[in-house]
Parts: structure tokens; sequence; C-alpha cells
């Protein structure tokens, strides 16, 4: 039997290199849609390793936002941009100083991070999901929908309005577009499609002549 | 766990939801020509959703959804002026709309969603609701802004506002985790005991000061004031005259609730803050002002010196300032309400009269309109006996009893200075030959001729008997 800590571990090492490899992969590899799958496989396997830390919410939220939407929207736009894989690079080494300083900043926030979870319970106590004995989705579901209710309703209301201002701002009528209407063509009848000719079966004899000598040709 | 009652001490609230969503779906339904009875709806809408507020509103303060939500007599005034300043709105804006190609039922839709936010922000009683109540209401007023998508002026203020606004949010957000950060409460009134119990640690400080500038941006004071020239000249004057009024009401319930509500045991530390705003505000506005030559432009730097003598109301950080800054603040709405309503009433298609020469001579083409307009000039300059005199007299004495003298010496002076360019107003239209080859059209709304008319001789009605409003403003802030 493997010790449930010992497999987390291995669990967590065998997760976290491969979000490092996908990473990686994000700014190495020469093919833009590899790179976008690339990084899909890189929150993936965040989430991963959030679900370790017993971060469920997060983890589905990063998989349903990010790799659902999100991903899925980059690979439409770089699939359908035409992107110079020369013209991109051409910068690397002007803007590496800047990039380097960057990372370096970066770097030591997350290392200045790392003390902040032992002050963090001296401050806000312990976590309200675990007192509760719930799991951190079923814990944070009931919080929206009881203590937060209002604020999630506004929320609501303040996206509503994002979809009115988008509509407003953006839908034009344009006239001479051709459109089809619905109704009219359910409440057409057959006869207003096809227009039903009586004519003599044979042609008549005495006319045929005529049609052919024609007055206005003259050599 | 929210309950009915919760539900029905948000009654208001909830009533304009509903019926904002219905006017959007009633707008899809329906053909351009049937726009006016949207239109009147719309009143009607805000008319009922002001009689909730004054009916139901209960003795003592309450307080819903877990503290998130306060209903007391400040929300109730403040309410009760932004549902009425969106009537005006509503009133004042048909002809104009309609001469622009902007008569849309989105125009009606956002406006009441903009006063939701009003709403919700100046009922709130907890950092959440603050901030998605103001959201709520910018979001809204940038689309506004950005109705006449055809007009290059509107789009630039419209982005100018959208990126100002939203660094603000950000400053506003970044001051309350701080403040989460040092206090561990985001309910206003669990923050108000919190301040005296863990001592003013830095970064409560630090929190407050960043609260200060998004509550600065908001109301439009000095030096958070960039937005505001380019907003209102950019926006259509639809727009504009909203965003002079019914959001200043907010700005003033926000500052309120987080600065007395929340940290109100931090005053001594505020106050010289608001102060120095304050002075900043009317320097710039006043003396900004004099040099416009564009109506617009004028009436925003006078909103921004008006907003200094706000913020002297508030610097006392005692009832009497907060009753001196709330009846401010309702007499401003009232007066750039008709200010804008009467460039409205002289605008038409493709004039939009925003220039002040285009006032020359009105007083022989329009002696009505040039009296109304005359009224509000010397309102806003502060001229006895007119409405806005009394407002300024009141901010003064509280910043006097505050004990900030010099203040009130700053606030009288610029006061004098901000006559200059009000009366030249008052000059162009009254002393000035009509230009020739020019001509001023008024709109033949009768609705719009008549509640124009009543909103500016309001202004000389409540400058005479002012008594009813002021015990009004001050009977919701208990001593």
């Amino acid at each position: 039997m493997i010790d449930p800590s010992v497999f987390q571990l291995v669990c967590f090492y065998a997760f976290a290199a491969v979000t490092v490899v996908a990473a990686l992969g994000v700014i190495t590899l020469r093919n833009s849609v590899h790179a976008v799958l690339s990084l899909v496989l890189t929150f993936f396997s965040t989430a991963c390793i959030w679900l370790l830390a017993e971060a469920e919410f997060l983890a589905i939220a990063l998989i349903v936002v990010y790799v659902g939407a999100v991903m899925v929207l980059f690979l439409f736009v770089v699939m359908m941009l035409d992107i110079k894989q020369e013209h991109l690079r051409e910068g690397f080494i002007r803007y590496l100083p800047v990039g380097i300083v960057v990372a370096v900043v970066m770097l030591v926030e997350m290392l200045a991070l790392i003390g902040v979870r032992t002050m963090h319970e001296a401050v806000m106590g312990a976590n309200p999901a675990t007192a509760a004995g719930l799991s951190n989705t079923q814990w944070l579901g009931q919080a929206l929908y009881t203590q937060f209710l209002l604020p999630f309703e506004i929320a609501a209301l303040i996206l509503t309005v994002g979809v009115v201002a988008a509509v407003a701002l953006t839908l034009r009528h344009r006239g001479g577009t051709r459109h089809q209407t619905a109704a009219q063509q359910v409440a057409v009848k057959a006869t207003d499609r096809v227009r039903i000719v009586k004519m003599a079966a044979e042609r008549p004899a005495t006319d045929a002549p005529a049609q052919t000598q024609n007055p206005e040709t003259k050599p | 766990m929210p309950n009915l009652n919760d539900i029905l001490i948000m009654l208001p609230e909830l009533y304009l939801v509903a019926a904002a969503c219905l006017l959007l779906l009633l707008d899809a339904f329906m053909k351009p020509e049937q726009r006016s009875l949207l239109h009147w709806l719309s009143i009607a809408v805000v008319l009922v959703a002001i009689y909730l507020v004054i009916s139901g509103q209960p003795e003592q303060p309450v307080r819903a959804f877990g503290g998130m939500f306060v209903r007391d007599g400040v929300a109730e005034i403040l309410k009760t002026f932004a549902l009425l300043c969106v009537a005006l709105v509503f009133v004042y804006s048909r002809s104009y709309l309609a001469d622009r190609k902007l008569y849309v039922g989105e125009f009606y839709t956002l406006m009441i969603f903009a006063v939701i936010g009003v709403m919700l922000l100046v009922s709130a009683g907890n950092l959440i609701t603050v901030y998605l109540g103001l959201e709520l209401l910018t979001l809204s007023s940038y689309a506004l802004v950005a109705l006449n998508r055809d007009s290059k002026l509107s789009s630039e203020a419209a982005v100018k506002y959208f990126v100002l606004g939203a660094l603000a949010s950000g400053m506003l957000l970044y001051g309350m985790s701080m403040v989460y950060g040092a206090t561990a409460t985001l309910d206003l009134a669990t923050l108000h005991g919190a301040a005296a119990h863990t001592g003013v640690p830095n970064l409560l400080l630090f929190g407050m000061i960043f609260m200060i500038i998004g509550i600065g941006f908001k109301l439009g004071a000095a030096p958070f004031h960039m937005w505001i020239p380019d907003v209102y000249q950019g926006a259509p004057t639809a727009v504009t005259i909203f965003i002079g009024s019914a959001p200043k009401l907010a700005a003033f319930g926000m500052a309120y609730r987080l600065l007395e509500a929340g940290l109100g045991d931090l005053s001594a530390h505020w106050q010289q803050m608001l102060a120095a705003l304050a002075v900043l505000s009317l320097a710039i506005g006043n003396l900004v002002a004099i040099v416009q030559t564009n109506l617009k432009r004028l009436l925003a730097y006078s909103t921004i010196s008006h907003m200094g003598y706000l913020l002297l109301g508030l610097v006392n950080a005692g009832p009497e300032g907060y009753a001196s800054a709330l009846f401010y603040a309702i007499s401003y709405a009232l007066m750039g309400t008709a200010a804008f309503g009467v460039i409205m009433a002289l605008a038409r298609a493709g004039f939009e009269c925003e220039e002040i020469d285009d006032l020359k001579g009105l007083n022989q083409r329009s002696p009505w309109m040039a009296f109304l307009m005359m009224l509000v000039m010397f309102s806003l300059a502060g001229v006895p006996p007119l409405f806005g005199f009394f407002a300024k007299f009141l901010v003064l004495q509280s910043a006097i009893h505050a004990g900030m003298l010099w203040l009130a010496i700053v606030g009288a002076v610029f006061a004098i200075i901000g006559l200059y360019y009000y009366l030249r107003v008052v000059k162009v239209m009254y002393f000035d030959a009509p230009v020739e080859g020019t001509e001023i059209k008024l709109q033949q709304d009768p609705a719009l001729r008549l509640v124009l008319s009543l909103n500016a001789l309001t202004l000389l009605v409540l400058g005479l008997a002012w008594g009813p409003l002021l015990g009004w403003c001050k009977s919701v802030f208990p001593g």
C-alpha cells in the first residue's frame, strides 16, 4: 500500500514537471497553433496542482473558463491570423534586458510569498470551508447564494448592462442587406410561386413562317 | 440567510430592475414610431420608483442581506433626488435625441440601470456593494457617452472616460483591499468600530488614501478632474446632463458611506486631505473656466469648482457638515439639469448650441429662455436670493464651524472670481447683438418647456423657502 502523502507528492512532481515542460513549449514551439495547445496543457496541469492543494473550485474554473472558453477563442484567432514567425522573433535580443528585469522582480515576489501562508493563518483564522467540514466548491456555492447573494445578483446586473451596451454600440441596421423573413416564407402559397399557363398543345402551323421572316434584317 | 423581509426592504431597486428588463423587451418588439410610448413609460417607471422610495421608508434605519444594504434617511433623500434628476433628463432629452437619430430604447434602459447603480451605491453597507454599485453606474455611463457612435468627439470622450474610470476603480479596489487587510472586515459598520479597536496602522491609512483618490475621481475633484471637461463636451448633451446630476449625488453618498460610515474614526486624518482637494478644485475649476468659450466645457469646469464647495461641507466631518454637503449636492443637481436643459431646448438638428457665442442676443429672440438661463447662472454663481447662494452659505458656514476659517475665506474668494464667467454668459445673452444670419429656434416640445421652466423657477422658490429642504437634510444626520 502506498502512503497517501507519498502518492500526493509523486502526483505533485508529475504535474509540476508537465506544467514546466508545457510552459517551455509555449515560448519555444515554432508553430503558433502548437504553442496554444501547449498553453492548454499548462493550464490543465496547473488545474491538477490546484486540485492537490484542495482548491477544487479554482481548478474547475480554470478548466471551464480558460481552457474551455478563452483558449478556444485564442485558437480561433491564431488560426485566422497570418502570423509570420520571423517577425515575432525580431526584437528578442533588444527586449531581453527588460524581460530579465521583469522576470527577476516576479521571481523575488513569488519567493516572498512563500512565508505568507503561515502569516495568513495568524491574521485571518482557519480556512472556513474546512472548519465547516465542506468541500471548497460547496462552501463557495453556499456563501455565494446566502451571504453574498446581493453582490452576486448585482454582478449579474452589471453583465446585463454589458450585453445591452455591446448591442447598442455595435448593432447597425444597414440598408440593402438581403435577409429572409421566416413568417413570409411559411405563409407562402403554391400560387405565389408557380404560375400555371394554359397553352395550346401544338404550335399553330400558320405562325411558323411569319416568325422566321424577320423584316428588320435587310442586307 | 436572506428572507422575504430583505427583499421588501429593497423593493424600489428590485422594482426598477424588473421594469428596466421589461422596457428592454418592450423596445425590442416595438416599432420605432411607437417610441414615444416607451418614453412616457420610462418616465412613469421612474416616478413610481420615487413613490416606492418615499412611501416605504422605515422610521429607523434598516439593514438587509446581512448588512450589505442599508436603507436610511440619507439613502432615501439621495435616491429621491437622483430619480427626480433622471425623470427630468428623460423629459428634456426627447426632442434632442430625436433630432440626432439617438432616440433609441437603450438610452432609457441604460439610464435606468445607471440610476439603479446610484441607488445601490448610496445604500451600500459593505465595501463590495459600494464597488459593485459604482461599477453598475459607471459602466452604464461609459456606454451612454459613446451612444453617439458616429461622432469622433463622443468616441474620444468615451474612451478617455473608460480608461480613467477603470484606473479610478482600480485605485478604489486597491484601497479597499488594504483596508480589508488591516481590519479583516468588509462590512462598513464593523469597520467603523474596528478602526478604534486595532489602532491606526499604516496599512489602513494607505487604504484610506487610495479610497479618497477613488472618491475624488468620481466626484471630479481636482487633481482627479481631467476626464470631466472632455466627457462633458464630447458626450451628447442628453447624457452630459445626466452625468452632471445623479452621479454627483451618488458620489456624495459614496463619500459619506466610505468616510463617515466606514472610516469615521479616522476623520482627523482625512479632513486635511479633503481640504487640499477642495482648495485645488476651487482654484482649477474657477480659474480655468474663465478662459472657456465652449458652454459645455465652461459648465464642466464649473462642476469641478462646485465639487470643491461640496468638499468644504464634508471637511466638517460632523452632522452639520454632512447636511450642508447633501444640501449642496441636491442644489447642484437641480442647477445642472436646468443649465443643460436650456442648452437642449435651444439645440436643434445640426446645431448644438454649445458655444457661448451661440447665446448672443438670446434675450431679443427668446426672452423667457434668456430669463431662465439667467436664473440658473445666477444660482450657480451664488447670487442671493437664489438656491445656489444659500447652499454656498451653508458649506462656508460649516467650514468655519470646523475651525477652518482660512478654507472658508478661500471658498468665498473663489466664489467672487467665479462670478465673472457666469455673468459673462448673462452679458452675452442680454447685451450683445444677435449674430446676423443665425437663428434660434426653440424646441416645440411643450413638456420640455413647461418642466424646464418649473425646474429653473424652483431655484428661485427654494432660494426663498429653503427651510423644509434643509430641515429634511438635517433630520437624516442624527447629531
